[in-house]
């Protein structure tokens, strides 16, 4: 019997073991997943959390509940995956064989890069909303905030969903508002890019809104040092932004299971092949969701997309098949605006993000690039997609794995 | 599109990227130098311009967080040399393709 082993249970993980137990035959292979958590998070709603949109119980579920039948859950901790061996040494002493690996250990936050970032305000004034101790922290202190200088920002690209620190800004101005305290609240975004985001025609249209909602911008920040003392932050230029209280995306690392194994870059990503997910130097390794080092969004969204290509490309590899060279950088991210409404991106390696209409050409319902309510409610239905369609791997009606480029105005 | 660099005519794109390096010269980088407000280029700027073309021959993406431990230059130094983000900068007078770190 051969193996197939993939490592992680998150979303990409659990979309793998889902696709791969109908599409495989159990009877010649057998799958594990392996996985040290016992919880999976549902991560879009970190970005709820702190505004009391959402409760903990929205966003937390057993791992077991998404991986399907047939296929063996490994509650334990991986510590070197030995790619020439095709071999992984677990932390109870276990070795693992496999004929086929798909890596999906996902990305986590490393405050622990910038000098004073996890001194002694972590957690008292400076938040991280990337984590759920972080998000449900950050809750607790916006509950009794008074106001004052609040600060968001990015560390260093590339970072899980880009447009969560916009979200989080953008829902700031929103939840002070309800509290009718939005005058105590100066909100400065700070971001090492040029603009509110990476392509051009969506940094006009989020910058725009960013002073449409008195967000003041400060571009171009590379953090060099957070002053605890002093509560400011400086960049390697002298430049420094005061705060009452930090909001901040640290610098993003893959799992440090790269490391130890000699497979990852310098922030241990692994070297993938954009359009086929085939690790570029282990062709029986494959890498999918925020785990790559492609230069694709790190997004739930973009693994959707990865996951049904990689699919179709697992079985050809083990058929001795040439791999579909097909994905294309898919990503479609709801971002929220505030006050009831979101936008709506759509976008692939080469095409930007432009205004238009999604699904259906011409119709919609979905504006893109543009503030609606319809979006809005979008982003609210989509937890209930992730959890009942998404992580099972079932195909989400009318939305295409390629970028269609109908309906939208380049 | 096309634009005048040091007398002769060079392919950029929207954001001033040169989209042929065949057409890159010095006097072409002096002038996106001046151009960009770095002003003269020392030694030191033409050994990391040096360095990032070579990295993006050998299809190594670059980032802030990898030359800074290149041993070419630190960090600090980097934004000392090319204010205002450095690499944007850099990789322009360099004539290569802004990095594709930002996604």
């Amino acid at each position: 019997m051969k193996k197939l082993v993939i490592l992680g249970a998150g979303t990409a993980g659990t979309m793998m073991a889902n696709h791969l137990s109908r599409e495989l035959d159990l009877v010649l292979w057998e799958i594990d997943v392996i996985d040290h958590r016992q919880e999976h998070y549902y991560q879009p709603g970190y970005l709820f959390l702190p505004f009391d949109i959402y409760e903990p119980e929205d966003i937390v579920k057993p791992i077991k509940d998404f991986i399907p039948k047939g296929v063996n859950l490994i509650n334990d901790k991986a510590e070197k995956i030995d790619a020439a061996e095709k071999k992984i040494l677990m932390h109870n002493g276990d070795v693992i064989h496999y004929d086929v690996l798909i890596v999906a250990t996902g990305c986590n936050i490393a405050p622990e890069e910038v000098s004073g970032m996890k001194g002694p305000e972590w957690h008292k004034s400076v938040f991280d909303f990337y984590t759920f101790e972080g998000a449900l922290a950050l809750r607790n202190k916006l509950r009794e905030w008074e106001g004052g200088k609040l600060v968001v920002h990015i560390t260093e690209m590339p970072i899980k969903c880009p447009v969560a620190p916009l979200e989080f800004a953008f829902l700031s101005d929103s939840y002070f508002k309800h509290k009718d305290m939005r005058e105590k609240v100066e909100i400065t975004y700070v971001t090492p890019l040029s603009g509110a985001f990476t392509k051009p025609k969506a940094t006009e249209a989020l910058s725009h809104l960013l002073t449409e909602k008195n967000i003041t911008q400060v571009n171009d920040f590379g953090i060099k040092t957070v002053d605890n003392a002093n509560k400011k932050i400086i960049d390697y230029e002298g430049r420094e932004v005061p705060f009452d209280l930090l909001v901040t995306v640290p610098t993003n690392k893959g799992d440090a299971l790269m490391e130890r194994s000699g497979l990852g870059d310098d922030l241990n990503y692994i070297p993938t092949h954009k359009a086929t997910l085939q690790s570029v130097k282990h062709p029986d390794i494959f890498v999918l969701g925020d785990a790559t080092n492609i230069p694709a969004s790190k997004a739930g969204s973009v693994t959707h997309f990865e996951a049904e290509i990689l699919t179709e490309n697992i079985l050809r590899h083990i058929q001795g098949e040439p791999l579909k060279e097909e994905f294309d950088g898919h990503a479609n991210c709801f971002v929220e605006t505030g006050n009831g409404k979101a936008l709506l991106i759509d976008f692939n390696y080469t095409h930007e993000p432009v205004e238009g209409t999604f699904p259906f050409p011409g119709v919609g319902p979905l504006r893109l690039l543009k503030e609606t309510r319809m979006n809005h409610m979008g982003k609210l239905a989509f937890k209930w997609i992730y959890w009942n369609m998404l992580l099972k791997g079932t195909h989400i009606p009318f939305v295409s794995t390629a970028m269609q480029t109908e309906g939208k105005h380049f | 599109m096309e634009k005048m660099i040091a007398g002769k005519n060079i392919q950029v794109n929207e954001e001033g990227y040169l989209t042929d390096f065949s057409q890159w010269d010095k006097s072409v980088a002096h002038e996106i130098a001046h151009h960009e407000g770095i002003g003269e280029l020392t030694p030191h700027h033409w050994k990391i311009i040096d360095y990032l073309q070579d990295q993006h021959k050998q299809e190594i993406p670059l980032s802030i967080r990898k030359i800074g431990k290149s041993g070419v230059v630190d960090i600090e130094q980097f934004y000392s040399l090319f204010p205002q983000g450095p690499l944007k900068k850099a990789t322009k007078i360099a004539g290569i393709p802004k990095p594709a770190s930002c996604i």
